[in-house]
This record gives C-alpha cells, sequence and structure tokens, in this order.
C-alpha cells in the first residue's frame, strides 16, 4: 500500500513549521513519528496535499520540571517518555501507560503530541492526560494559547485545534511515583484497548478516572470520582464508571460488554492505586 | 525529491517520490532484499530494520524520513556480505534453530539487535515482551526467545529455568492480569 502523492516539507523549527501550516492551511497535515497518519495515508483515507514532517524539530523534544508541573515536548517520543527519570519519579502514570503503546518498534517512532493530535478514542494517552487534567500548549502565528485537555476534544479525531495551530508542548501536573494504575484490556498485546482505565492520585488526594475506548472522546469516570468523594467504597464507586458513556460496538465488544468491562477495570485500577 | 541515507555503513542516494517507503526505497533503489514486507501495516515486524540504532518498522516510515539517517538491515550485520554468519544474533538464531519458513527473521533478527543494545541484561521475559512487535506464523517463538537470550550472552536453560520458577506473570505488558495477580 502506498500513499497517494504529496509535497514534503522539513521544517527545522518550530517557526518554520507554522509559517508552513500558514501557508497551506487544511491542504497540510503535520507528520510527527509517523504511526497514526501514514497508516491512513496508505489506506488512503487520508490524502493531504503537503505533509509537513516536524521529526526533525529539536526544540519540541524535551521533558523537564517546570513549578508544579511537567513539560514534555509535543515531538518527545514514547520511548523517550518510557525511560525518562523525571517522568518516573514525578509522573510515573505517564510511562507506565506509553509502555502499552504499540510495541517497540513504534514507541521509537510515535511521539506524544502526535497521540493527542490524532484523538484515537481506543487511543492510550489522551485518556491518561485527561486522568492527569494536563494542559495543550498550542502555538500558531497568532500566538500561544493553553487548553485544559478537559476542553480539547470535541468528537472522535476532532479537537479544538485550529489547522494553523501545531501542539507544542503537553504540561502534567507532578502527581509523584505512586497513587496510579492503568488497567488496560485487549486481545493482543500491541493492540489498542478494548476498554482501558487511567487512576491518578491527585494533591489533595482526589481520584481522577480517565477512560478509553467508552466514547467519541476520552471520557472521565465523574459519578464514581463523585462516589469517591463522598466517602463510598471502592467496590460502590466503580460500579458507577459506566454512567455517561457511550462506548462503541465493534468485532471486539457490545456497547453492553464494555459497559461491564469498564466497572471491572475501574475496580482493579482504584484497588492497584490504594496500594 | 534527492534523499542521501547511509545504508549498511554506504552511502546511498536517489531521487525517490516523497511517498516511497522505506522499505521499498530498500528493497526496490538498492535491491537489498532481506528486508520482507509482510502485513504492511505496522503489526508484523518482518520489515523490522534498525535506523539510527533503533528499530523501526520500515513499512511504516518514509525514506525521506531517513534522510541524512543511518540504516542497517541484515545485510548489513557482521558477515552477511560473506555469506557468514559473523554476528552474535545471527549465529544464536543458527545454533538454537530459531527459524523455521524465516519469512520473519530478518525482522526477528534486527528487533533482537535493538533489544540486546537497549537492555544487556535480558530475561526472558524481557525477551518476550521486547519482540512483542514481530510476529512468527510458524509460530516458533520458544526457539526465537532462546537465541536472542544466547546472543545476549545468557544461558537459556537456565533463564527459562528461572521464569518457570519466578511465578511472574508471563502476559505481555497491557494485558489485564485478572484477579489471581491482585
Amino acid at each position: 500500500m502506498i500513499p497517494v502523492g504529496f509535497d514534503y516539507q522539513r521544517p527545522e523549527s518550530v517557526d518554520a513549521a507554522l509559517a508552513l501550516l500558514a501557508e497551506h492551511g487544511d491542504d497540510a497535515t503535520v507528520l510527527a513519528g509517523g504511526h497514526s497518519l501514514l497508516p491512513v495515508m496508505k489506506l488512503r483515507l487520508a490524502a493531504p496535499e503537503v505533509v509537513i514532517d516536524i521529526g526533525r524539530v529539536a526544540e519540541l523534544n524535551y521533558i523537564r520540571v517546570d513549578g508544579d508541573e511537567i513539560a514534555i515536548g509535543a515531538g518527545t517520543r514514547y520511548r523517550d517518555i518510557v525511560i525518562s527519570d523525571v517522568l518516573a519519579k514525578e509522573c510515573a502514570l505517564l510511562p507506565a501507560v506509553t509502555r502499552t503503546v504499540g510495541d517497540p518498534q513504534v514507541r521509537h517512532r510515535g511521539t506524544l503530541g502526535g497521540a493527542l493530535a490524532h484523538g484515537d478514542p481506543a487511543g492510550d494517552l489522551p485518556a491518561a492526560i485527561l486522568a492527569l487534567e494536563g494542559t495543550i500548549v498550542l502555538r500558531s502565528p497568532r500566538g500561544e494559547r493553553k487548553v485544559p485537555i478537559t476542553e480539547f476534544y470535541t468528537g472522535v479525531f476532532s479537537s479544538v485545534k485550529e489547522p494553523d495551530e501545531l501542539i507544542v508542548e503537553i504540561r502534567v501536573p507532578r502527581t509523584g511515583s505512586t497513587g496510579w494504575a492503568y488497567e488496560k484490556f485487549t486481545r493482543r498485546s500491541n493492540d489498542w484497548a478494548i476498554v482501558a482505565v487511567a487512576v491518578v492520585t491527585a494533591a489533595d488526594g482526589a481520584r481522577r478516572i480517565g477512560l478509553v475506548n467508552m466514547g467519541s472522546t476520552p471520557l472521565r469516570a465523574k459519578a464514581t470520582e463523585a462516589a469517591l468523594a463522598e466517602g463510598k467504597s471502592i467496590e460502590e464507586a466503580a460500579a458507577l464508571a459506566a454512567e455517561g458513556t457511550e462506548p462503541p460496538a465493534d468485532n471486539a465488544g457490545t456497547p453492553e460488554y464494555r459497559r461491564h468491562l469498564v466497572t471491572v477495570l475501574t475496580r482493579r485500577a482504584l484497588q492497584t492505586a490504594a496500594g | 525529491m534527492k534523499v542521501e541515507i547511509t545504508v549498511n555503513g554506504e552511502h546511498t542516494s536517489h531521487d525517490v517520490e516523497p511517498r516511497t517507503l522505506l522499505a521499498h526505497y530498500l528493497r526496490e533503489n538498492l535491491g537489498l532484499k532481506a528486508t520482507n514486507i509482510g502485513c504492511d501495516t505496522t503489526s508484523c515486524g518482518a520489515c523490522t530494520v534498525l535506523v539510527d540504532g533503533e528499530a523501526v518498522k520500515s513499512c511504516t516510515v518514509l525514506a525521506v524520513q531517513a534522510d541524512q539517517q543511518s540504516v542497517t538491515t541484515m545485510e548489513g550485520l557482521e558477515g552477511a556480505a560473506q555469506g557468514e554468519l559473523g554476528h552474535p544474533v545471527t549465529r544464536a538464531f543458527r545454533q538454537e534453530h530459531g527459524l523455521q519458513c524465516g519469512f520473519c527473521t530478518p525482522g526477528m533478527v534486527m528487533a533482537a539487535v535493538s533489544l540486546i543494545d537497549e537492555n544487556p541484561d535480558l530475561t526472558e521475559k524481557d525477551v518476550r515482551e521486547g519482540l512483542e512487535g514481530n510476529l512468527c506464523r510458524c509460530t516458533g517463538y520458544h526457539n526465537i526467545v532462546r537465541a536472542v537470550l544466547v546472543a545476549a550472552g545468557k544461558d537459556p536453560d537456565a533463564a527459562q529455568a528461572a521464569e518457570a520458577v519466578s511465578g511472574e506473570r508471563t502476559t505481555a505488558p497491557g494485558f489485564s492480569t485478572g484477579e489471581g495477580d491482585k
């Protein structure tokens, strides 16, 4: 399978990438690791006229502590997140979730910014960043804006990101090395989640729960979070995990199956996070 | 678009369409046919090569993305040009009979080279998890895992015995372990 022909541009700075995006608008697509984009281009589900490869933009590749948060460059590869000492200590949920994305070859190429821009509701990282209440930093020739992940996604594969905007950074709170869990249910080791549940414990002790593949966007298990805040047991709270979700039907499971599965995985994740 | 890629230590340059996949560049522009294309969907790993020393699936990388970078295929391993098994990984695959039909072998070998480079102190579990992106449809995994252990300087019998008595979960990351492990 070979993509439809396109023009290829490889800027070496964010400013150069933004200038190309401004010039080509809707006709252009950003290529980072390419492990979401190239498969859909090979299937000819996408046929951009211009591909802007930001894979060599070195200024997008970093992980650093910045006050109460960790700042992660959008071009940071999965592999670099998995082996990051900073994240292991300051936000251990993120490398643990990233470790389950694809396989070693995929993790050598895929990037955090790419996963979030793609916005697959079956993807691991959007729900993990949602559980963390992270922030997405977008830049365009009009300036920079910070969008909370809670306001980022608008539907399947769609977000508030404008065509001339580039995700340049992801910011997550320093939630530490404990109090988290990721329960992912798949049929094959490097497959997408049928359902997955990310749990993180915030600084005030509140549990935040992100759900993978339970709707058209990553979702929070708000009823479960509220029940925990009211002092309900993990078992009682987890039973509410499917409230407000609209899980898909596919050959991996029916919506009913996913509604049941999410309660089981949420219970397990909360138990693990409680230590 | 003109690309310049160092392949197996030699400078190569061709004028390619941007949509040319790295796997096709290697096989068709350079005539290096060890790299197989199996699924063509980033699943099977048969097309695994090293880019700047790291394993990637060359069916999901554009040749232009590897411009000015260094690629290693199985032909680039020691001894391959002379038809000899000069590399520890290829020697170990022969010693442990780590192949049956051989289609997945170049990808398995290159994934193993990258895996050992990143973690020289491999356990059997590390090998099984580290090869999760490579499929062998002869299902010859047992001997492939032994071969990678041997290439990493481990005693495969001891490593497998240690794994058997460890009681550790043997599922890959991402698999639910159910209630038993909690």
